[in-house]
Formats: C-alpha cells, structure tokens, sequence
C-alpha cells in the first residue's frame, strides 16, 4: 500500500473524497463479514485456550496449562513428527517429480497439451472424494496380501504419499511450466554455442533461472503437507490405533490437523480448552512458514 | 552424421511421448477405476477390484438407482445444496471484495491498511484454529444454513481475494478513474461501469479459486451447517463411508462417480481459465 508507485500516486484527492463517502457500500459488508468470519473467531480463539471449557460460554481461566497439557499429550508429539516427516517426503518426491515432468513438457514433445490436462486433473477433485477413490484403489491391491490400509501405519504413510503425489503434482507441474518458459531463450542459446550438455545446461542456466518457481512450489508443498486434514480423515482416519497401557491411544497415521480435531470433538469435551491450544501451537508452526516463504521470495525479488 | 544426430533425438521424443501417454493412462486410471466399479455388485468391489465386469458381478445402474436415497438423504439434495453454496459465496466474495480492494486502494487511510493487513495476515491462519469459536459464532447469529453461510465463506475467505484484487488494482492507471470523476461520474458509477470492466481478468482468476475451494471444502460447512437438514457432497460421501456398519460400496463408487463428472465437464470446458487462475493465485499466495 505505498502512496507512490512508478512515480503515479495510488491515490487522489479527486476520487478520494468522494470514495470515502461511500464506505458503507465498499468497505462495510466485507469488512463486517471478515470480522464475524476471521478476526473474531481469532482472537476469541486465543482466548480460550487459556481457559477451561466445554461451550463457549461456560470458561474458566486456567493459565498457560493448556499448553503444558498439550506438549504433554503423547498423541500431539506423534502426530507433530509424523506430520514432520511427510512433509519432508512429500516435499522431495512432489517437488522432483513435477519438475521432471514439466522440464519434458516444455521440451516440445507431441501431446504436451493432453499430458498437461491430465496431470492436472487430480486437483480439481475434493479432498475427501481423493481419499475414498484411494482407498477403494490400494485395498483392491492389499486384499490380495491379506491386508488393507487400515492395519498397517507405515501403508497408510505411503498411502497418503502416493495419494499427494497424484494430487499435487499437476499443480507444482503448472507452476514450473511458467518458470520455465520464463527462461531467457538467448541465455540457452549462449550455452549451446558454448558446448554445454543438456546436463550442464539444466544445472547451470535452467535451475538457476527458476529458483523462485523452486521457493513457491518447496513452501506451497510444505504448507499443504501441514495443513493436510480431508485426504488423511478419509484415506485411514488416524487408523490403526495403538492402546497404550493406560488406555490413552496414538493413531499412528494421524496428522496434526487431524489430531486437534479429534481433540476438539473427541469423547472427552473437557480437552476443548487443550485442543484449542493445540490449535494456537499449530497456527504459530504454518504461520511460520508462511512468513519465512514472504521473507525468502522477498529476498529473491530484490536480487532479479 | 548431423541427420543422425537428429534423427536420433527425434527417436528420443517420440519414445518419451510414448512414454508420458503410458503415464497418463496410469494417471486417469483411478477415475477410471471408480466408474467400472459403479456398476459392480457391491460384495465383489473389494475382492475384484481390478476386474472388468462379469455376468456376475455385473449391477447395471442398480447401483446409481440405490446411491440417490443411500444414508436416508437424497443426494440430489446435497448436490442442489453444493451448487447454491456454491455460487452464492463466489458471487458474494467478488463483488465484496472487489469493491472493498477498489475502496481499500483508492483511499489509503489507516484503517484500510488495518484492513489490508488484517487479510494478508488471515492468508496464513489455518483454519483449526478458528473452526471451534467461528462454528459457534456461526450457529449464535443464525449463519447456520445454505442460504447465510455464504457470508461466512465471505469472512474467511476473503484474505486471498482481497490480496488479489488489490494487487491488480495498484497497476490500473489512476487518471482513467479521475477522467471519469471529472466526467460527472459519482464512486459507484466509476466502479461499476470503470473499474469493473478492467478487472475481468482478475475476477475469472479469483472466481475460479473459489469455485474450487467453495466446492470442495469439507470441514467448514460440516461444521458450521445444520447437519440435520443440510448436506453438501463432500458431507454426504463422508456420511455414508463414516457411518459404522456395512457400507455399500458399489452405491458409494456410483455417488463418487457422480459427484466427479461435473468437476471434470466444468475442468474440461474453461480449462484454460483454470490453469491461469491457479497459476496465479498460487505465485501471490
């Protein structure tokens, strides 16, 4: 929101005045709704988790205990590593795959347009619909071995990442496609006169000239794989469980997201007070990641 | 040796094409799976999964027939109630936001860039952490149904659009507004028949990711919505496979076949459209 930009103002007094007489009309009913449907909700959301309750009228204040509940629970510290190691495999193996895929398609093959239609088709489909298309898909397979996906953790852990892949490289697909084809044409030129191999080429002038493609799609990935809630309820819900001894459980393909809504409307309602501070925990872990993304591709700008 | 060359690079391609339309194919298998299923009888979906339908196995539409009251709810319901949700909350979220980036743009007082900022900061939040106090908030003001949950999707929805919105509006040149104030033109009339017009572009973009979004969502309006009387299609499949007991699979494969044919029409006809609006929407948020 700058008042200069290029040396012509973002403002004027012209239409200002005038404007600003309307802000019943502009401004109001998005403003009014962000309230009810965002900044509300936020901040009486990092209230309660300071407090104890069942409904959201009956609070008593409790501290930070909330917290030290929540780094307690076994099944939060699961879910966290759980969560952390699939975003770091689904990070690598999306990321590479897409890449791949659109490095080919640029290359002028026969059929690029189908290829890319097809790969992109996945997103378009909703989450929970994935999860039950899936999970039709690897019991046809594991019925065979005598298993499902439902007994097994580490299947479910594939699973999902299989299931991502489908998803998601598509997109990552579509936006190195546009770095891509950003490339300086002359640059590629220069490197062929020069003698360079493909190899050399791709390392030395491709890669380099889509870095901030590179930064988008490594964040978007990561931020996906945190925030990922209806693939993993409908692919395994959590499932298989393991008991421990003293009757608390650890769903061993839980994510995060997953794990603070099984605390919010789990059978016991008196841990509403720790799943809402599970959830602050989980908002300050993406909002995190989101400003070091804003601060990196920042960075970036600046050196093009 | 320079035509062997090229014809050994040629070579090269046309094995590679080979190669991503075996790709492909493996790709749209999944889909393709669900359809062949959808006519299967319910006990050999899970045992014949891969298998082409036999005169035994075979259901016809029974199983399409079944899947429209499967869950005591008709699924036409849910899919009715999907598309007013829909298209009630895009159509809500353009034209507000529109009009608020235009506002939020044009008069750059403190408050606006509060605001401003307020949505680039809610870009970041997910949404655990205010589904419990917005589902109640939703249900104390009455936002509980198809109809009033829109405003809700206005609310939380609103970070990206107006983000979007905004940045395209800086790059609009301010003397075509001022030329129409000058005109005799008032703010709604600039905005309408002025700005509007230019930001076509934008508002397909925008459109597009909301429509997606909208359509797809499964947590929000399961937790905002009265259950009772109202499903969406992402509700409705989650119902019928979450509920404990036997599930029919054969009529769960069929309503999933059919809540994926207008997602693949409406992917197929403006396609162009969608990759654009993703393109962009995913390089600014």
């Amino acid at each position: 929101m700058r008042r200069k930009r290029d040396g012509s103002a973002v403002n004027s007094y012209l239409l200002r005045r005038p404007i600003q007489r309307w802000s019943p009309v502009f401004l109001l009913p998005m403003a009014a709704a962000f309230c009810i449907g965002f900044v509300w909700p936020f901040l009486h959301g990092i209230f309660l988790s300071f407090c104890k309750f069942k409904t959201t009228s009956k609070w008593t204040w409790v501290g930070i205990s909330n917290y030290l509940k929540a780094f307690q629970d076994e099944s939060f510290v699961y879910s966290f590593w759980h969560t952390a190691l699939f975003a770091m495999v689904s990070l690598l193996l999306i990321n590479v795959l897409a890449f791949a895929v659109a490095y080919a398609l640029t290359q002028g093959l026969r059929g690029t347009n189908l290829f890319r239609t097809v790969f992109f088709m996945p997103n378009l489909i909703g989450g929970i619909v994935l999860g039950y298309i899936w999970s039709m898909i690897f019991d046809g397979v594991l019925s065979r071995y005598g298993t499902s996906i439902l007994l097994n953790g580490r299947l479910g852990f594939w699973g999902l990442i299989i299931l991502m892949c489908w998803q998601q490289i598509g997109y990552m697909m579509i936006i190195y496609i546009a770095g891509l084809q950003a490339v300086p044409e002359d640059m590629l030129e220069a490197a062929r006169i020069d003698g360079a191999s493909a190899w050399q080429t791709l390392w030395k002038v491709t890669i380099p000239n889509v870095m901030p493609s590179i930064t988008i799609c490594t964040f978007l990935t990561l931020t996906n794989s945190f925030k990922l809630f209806d693939q993993n309820l409908a692919l395994t819900g959590g499932q298989p469980y393991i008991i421990n001894p003293d009757g608390t459980s650890i769903h061993t393909t839980e994510m995060l997201a997953l794990n603070i809504y099984n605390t919010f409307y789990g059978q016991a309602a008196n841990a509403r007070g720790v799943a809402q501070a599970k959830a602050v925990l989980f908002f300050v872990l993406v909002a995190g990641i989101g400003l070091i993304q804003l601060y990196a591709t920042r960075r970036k700008e600046v050196q093009q | 040796m320079g035509s062997t060359l090229l014809k050994k690079k040629k070579n090269g391609r046309t094995l590679l094409s080979l190669l991503f339309a075996f790709v492909c194919l493996l790709y749209v298998l999944p889909v393709f799976m669900v359809l062949l299923n959808s006519f299967k009888l319910n006990t050999f979906v899970k045992t014949e999964t891969f298998a082409w339908p036999t005169e035994e196995s075979y259901a016809g539409t029974a199983n399409y027939v079944k899947g429209m009251t499967f869950g005591n709810y008709p699924f036409v319901k849910s899919a009715m109630y999907s598309l007013a949700i829909t298209l009630l909350s895009t159509g809500l979220i353009l034209i507000c936001t529109s009009m608020a980036a235009w506002y939020i743009s044009r008069v750059d007082s403190l408050f606006c860039r509060i605001v401003y900022y307020g949505c680039v900061f809610s870009m970041v939040v997910p949404f655990q952490m205010v589904m419990f106090t917005l589902s109640k908030t939703a249900d104390t003001l009455k936002l509980n149904t198809p109809w009033t949950i829109p405003v809700i999707y206005l609310g939380f929805g609103a970070g990206l659009a107006v983000f979007m919105f905004a940045g395209f509006i800086k790059s609009i040149p301010l003397e075509i507004e001022e030329a129409a104030a000058i005109d005799g033109c008032g703010p709604m009339r600039t905005f309408f028949q002025v700005v509007l017009p230019m930001l076509r572009p934008t508002m397909l973009s925008i459109g597009i990711l909301e429509i997606m979004w909208v359509w797809n969502d499964y947590l929000l309006p399961y937790l905002v919505l009265d259950r009772t009387k109202y499903m969406t299609i992402p509700i409705h499949i989650q119902y019928l496979k979450g509920s404990y007991g036997t599930v029919d699979l054969g009529a769960t494969m069929a309503l999933i076949m059919l809540s994926i044919v207008p997602v693949i029409v409406f992917y197929l006809t403006c396609q162009k459209h969608i990759i654009k609006g993703v393109a962009a929407g995913a390089v600014k948020g």
